[in-house]
This record gives C-alpha cells, sequence and structure tokens, in this order.
C-alpha cells in the first residue's frame, strides 16, 4: 500500500519534468521578484541600518530563503480538489482503496520535491550570485531548516485541503480561494516578517498557524532565532501540524454527507 | 454591430448564470476587495517603518495604488484569461469557438468575462479621489480627460500583455502556466520606479511595461518628475496601443499552431 502512495509521488514529479519548460521561465521570474523585493526593502531602509529587528543583510536573505521556500511548499491542491468536488470526479475516489487527502497529499508532494530540485535549488544559485545574500554556515542549521521546511509544505497543504474541501459547502469557492492565497502570503510573512506588522497584528499572529509556514522557519535560517528558540520553532510547527488535522477530519467527515454534484 | 450584440447577449448569459450562485457572487466581490485591500496594507505596513520611499510619501504611494486598482479592475472584467490553457486547450474546447463565425479572441474574452472585478475600479477611484484631496491637487477639466486616456491605456497594455501571455499555451501545453508568476511582477509597477536598480526598471518599463499601469501615468497628476516620470505618462496611450498589437499578433500567430485535444 505504501508503495502504491510513493508512486503518487513520483508519477507527479514525472508529470511535472513533462513540463519543465515552464520553470525555466520561472526561476527568472523568481529572480525578478526577489530582485525587486531587495529594492524595495533597500528604499524602506533608506538610511536605517535596522528595522522591525532586521538589518539590510538579514532582510534581503530572508527575501531570498522564504521565496525560494515558497516554490517548495507552494500547490494548488486546494483548486485541484476544489475542481474535482465540482466536476464530480471525487465520487470515484471515495470508491476507491485509498485515502484521498493522502494521496493529495503525495501529489503536493511530487510537486514540491520537483520544484525544490528543478527550481529552488538553481534559483537559489542565480539569486546568490546576484544579490547579497548570507547564507548560514553552521550544517546543523541547515538541515533544521530541512526539517522545518517539509513542516511548511505540511501545514501549507493542510490549509489547501481545508480551502478546497470547503467547495462540499458552497457551490463556486473561486473566490476564497484567491482570498486564501493572498492571506496565506500575507500573514505566512512571505511579503513583510511577521515583525514589522503593527502590535496587535503581531500579537493575532502568534495565535495563528500562517507564520509557522514562512516566517518562523525564515528566522531560524537567517540567523535571527537561534539555539533552543530555534527548536521551540520546530515544535510549534508540529503542534500547528497535528492541530490541523483536527478540523480537515472533521470537514471529511461532514462533506461525506453533503457532496452535490453538478452536472457531469 | 454584430460584435456588440453579442457582447449584449453574452452579457445576459452571464447575468442568468449568475442568478443561480447568487451568494458566491457577492462572495466574490468581497474577496476581490479584501484582495485589493491586503495590497494596501503592505503599504500602509511599510510606511510605518519609514517616512518616504525613494522620495515619495505615503499619500503619494497610496494614490498611485488607487490608479492602479482602476484599469486592473477593468481588465479583470474583460480578460478573465487565467483559466484559458486549462479549458480551451487540455479540454479541447477551443475546437468549438473556431468553428464560429466571431473573432476567436473575442469570444474567448465573452464566456469569461467577470464584472465583479470592476468594482475594485470603483474602490480604486475612491481611494484616489480621497488622497487627491488630501494631496491638495488641483482638478481640471484637462486631468478628467488625461484619466480616461491613461486608464484606456493601461487596459490596453494589460490587454496585450496577457493575450501574448496566454497564447503561450498555444506552444507549450503545461498546465500551471507562467501567468501566475506574472502576476506578482506587476505588482512592482505600482512603486515608485526610481527605487529599482536600471535592469528591472528597463524591464518594467519597456519589456513588461507594468510601471505604464501605475506609477507612471499617475506621477503626471502627482506631478513627480524623478527620471522624467511624469513625461513618460503621454506616452502612455501609445504604448497600450504597440503592446496589443504585439499580443494579438502572437495570439494570431499561435492558433495557427493550435491543434485540437481528443476528448
Amino acid at each position: 500500500m505504501a508503495s502504491a502512495y510513493l508512486d503518487f509521488i513520483r508519477i507527479r514529479f514525472l508529470t511535472m519534468l513533462a513540463y519543465r519548460v515552464n520553470y525555466y521561465s520561472g526561476i527568472a521570474i523568481y529572480a525578478i521578484n526577489i530582485g525587486a523585493y531587495y529594492f524595495l526593502w533597500k528604499a524602506i531602509y533608506g538610511t536605517q541600518t535596522e528595522l522591525g529587528g532586521f538589518t539590510l543583510a538579514q532582510m534581503t536573505t530572508y527575501v531570498a530563503v522564504s521565496w525560494m521556500a515558497r516554490a517548495f511548499y507552494f500547490n494548488n491542491l486546494d483548486r485541484e480538489i476544489a475542481n474535482e468536488i465540482r466536476d464530480g470526479s471525487v465520487a470515484i475516489q471515495f470508491i476507491r482503496p485509498y485515502s484521498y487527502l493522502f494521496v493529495k497529499l503525495m501529489q503536493g508532494l511530487g510537486e514540491g520535491l520537483f520544484r525544490l530540485l528543478l527550481f529552488m535549488v538553481p534559483g537559489m544559485i542565480i539569486v546568490c550570485l546576484l544579490f547579497p545574500v548570507h547564507l548560514p554556515t553552521d550544517p546543523g542549521v541547515w538541515v533544521l531548516y530541512l526539517v522545518m521546511l517539509v513542516l511548511s509544505f505540511l501545514i501549507n497543504t493542510q490549509l489547501n485541503m481545508l480551502a478546497g474541501l470547503f467547495a462540499f459547502f458552497v457551490e463556486n469557492n473561486e473566490g476564497m480561494l484567491r482570498m486564501k492565497r493572498v492571506l496565506v502570503d500575507l500573514f505566512s510573512g512571505v511579503i513583510i516578517p511577521i515583525s514589522f506588522f503593527p502590535g496587535w497584528l503581531e500579537a493575532t499572529m502568534k495565535w495563528l498557524p500562517f507564520q509557522a509556514i514562512t516566517y518562523l522557519p525564515s528566522s531560524v535560517f537567517t540567523g535571527r532565532t537561534a539555539g533552543e528558540e530555534a527548536f521551540r520553532v520546530l515544535g510549534l510547527q508540529v503542534v500547528w501540524f497535528l492541530a490541523l488535522i483536527i478540523p480537515i477530519a472533521w470537514v471529511w467527515r461532514q462533506a461525506r454527507y453533503r457532496l452535490f454534484v453538478q452536472g457531469g | 454591430m454584430f460584435y456588440a450584440s453579442l457582447c449584449w447577449e453574452y452579457m445576459k448569459n452571464y447575468a442568468k448564470t449568475r442568478l443561480t450562485y447568487r451568494l458566491d457572487f457577492w462572495i466574490e466581490v468581497l474577496s476581490d476587495l479584501m484582495f485589493q485591500a491586503l495590497n494596501l496594507i503592505f503599504i500602509l505596513i511599510v510606511f510605518r517603518h519609514t517616512p518616504t520611499l525613494g522620495g515619495w510619501s505615503e499619500a503619494e504611494v497610496v494614490f498611485v495604488y488607487g490608479f492602479f486598482m482602476v484599469p486592473y479592475g477593468i481588465f479583470g472584467t474583460f480578460f478573465n484569461l487565467w483559466n484559458f490553457s486549462e479549458r480551451y486547450i487540455v479540454k479541447g474546447e477551443m475546437d468549438r469557438v473556431l468553428t464560429r463565425p466571431a473573432y476567436n479572441l473575442y469570444q474567448i474574452l465573452l464566456e469569461n468575462m467577470d464584472p465583479p472585478s470592476l468594482f475594485g475600479s470603483v474602490v480604486g477611484g475612491i481611494i484616489m479621489a480621497v488622497s487627491w484631496s488630501s494631496l491638495g491637487l488641483p482638478f481640471e477639466a484637462l486631468d478628467a480627460l488625461m484619466l480616461v486616456i491613461f486608464v484606456i491605456g493601461a487596459v490596453l497594455i494589460y490587454a496585450g500583455l496577457y493575450t501574448a501571455l496566454t497564447a503561450i499555451s498555444f506552444y507549450s501545453d503545461a498546465p500551471t502556466g507562467i501567468l501566475p508568476l506574472m502576476y506578482n511582477i506587476q505588482n512592482y509597477g505600482r512603486y515608485p520606479v526610481n527605487i529599482y536598480n536600471k535592469t528591472i526598471r528597463f524591464l518594467l518599463t519597456w519589456i513588461l511595461p507594468f510601471a505604464f499601469v501605475g506609477v507612471i501615468p499617475a506621477s503626471y497628476f502627482l506631478d513627480r518628475n524623478e527620471d522624467g516620470l511624469s513625461s513618460l505618462a503621454l506616452l502612455t496611450p501609445l504604448v497600450g496601443i504597440v503592446v496589443l498589437s504585439i499580443g494579438l499578433f502572437v495570439w494570431n500567430r499561435g492558433i495557427k499552431r493550435y491543434r485540437g485535444a481528443g476528448s
């Protein structure tokens, strides 16, 4: 059974490989993205040496690492799930001898691994050549970060699943999905590190899962969070991963009774 | 005339489908507006930490953002091509479009119309009006005329760029597409482009002229002439026509490569 799931990773990886032309352009576009943010932040810093606890060098690294991490954890599972619910193919998935959501997770992982190898790694090399990015020298931080990256992927995928499964309850959740994407980008800290938020918003973020996707792991990688504190971040990610299983399981149970296929 | 009546029929059709999912219409309007609000939050948060951005004040940057929203909303209404590759190429719906007498791109645009986006334009207009008065800018009849011209120019730029980018699906049948990535780049045209280095500024001005849908035309009203921005503003409609022509050219060439997918 486990090997069947592994096959889902493999198949998705190969599917992505078939469309790799996309990704060559993707690397260039991500580099432009990071570049634009680099200059934007440089202008925001102006003559100031530190903002929101970040030096400009740390900010540059933060932006580069966060965007590259996003390349790995980002996926369209929300839309895939919503589409399968809408066109009714989810009904077939119900009767197959595997867990639908787990299959989706595996497909997302296949996609993520593809981007990690063919997008994130070459992209990071290019970005490091173009911009003053300071990567950590301690191999321990790299290992810890890789573990965190996997958890980022899991948490983001869980949020995607929740948003996608919502299609069971509203007939057309396209708008919701778009909104979710923006919320995740903003609140996870890709666009602005959370320490820049006004006090009340920063305090609210501590109680939400978004910061565990980008902000906290990137803070560890840029060296703002180190030692014991870094492990606390890891712990927090694990807690969120476990906590999010509950609403997904609940929605999935409810959804089975609500399946309403529109046409098809 | 034929094209106008076609447009009207599609509008009626749109209204009918939308009335089936009434709640969703409002959810979409709301999420669109929230989407815009979140972009604004970035600007507001950034200005809590710095008084100026490349010499531009908060009110000025917000003004640019307000302007940016107006053409973007119009573009979003008529050029909702995000799912093009999936719907028309992969699922082969292009076959159906091509057998009809009206211009194929026109049919596709009408089929995908998304009027809720217009609310974004309205909000953008309000933001612009508010910052216009808070900045104490004079308002003359000529400004109104220039505003209309710039908005039209900006819509043409969007239309051309996204038509060209969508036409890429004729050459590479990739499912995820380049559009979502491009989506981020268009946002950088909202910020004062003088903060970027030469390469990015050149890119945003002449290659993917997103600066012409935000900061350049807006600088005309703000009278900010950093690196000749406000004098470039008058080129907006011209750039629009050029970009649209390129877009249509790429599209028309691309469509010849279309081969129906088996269903």
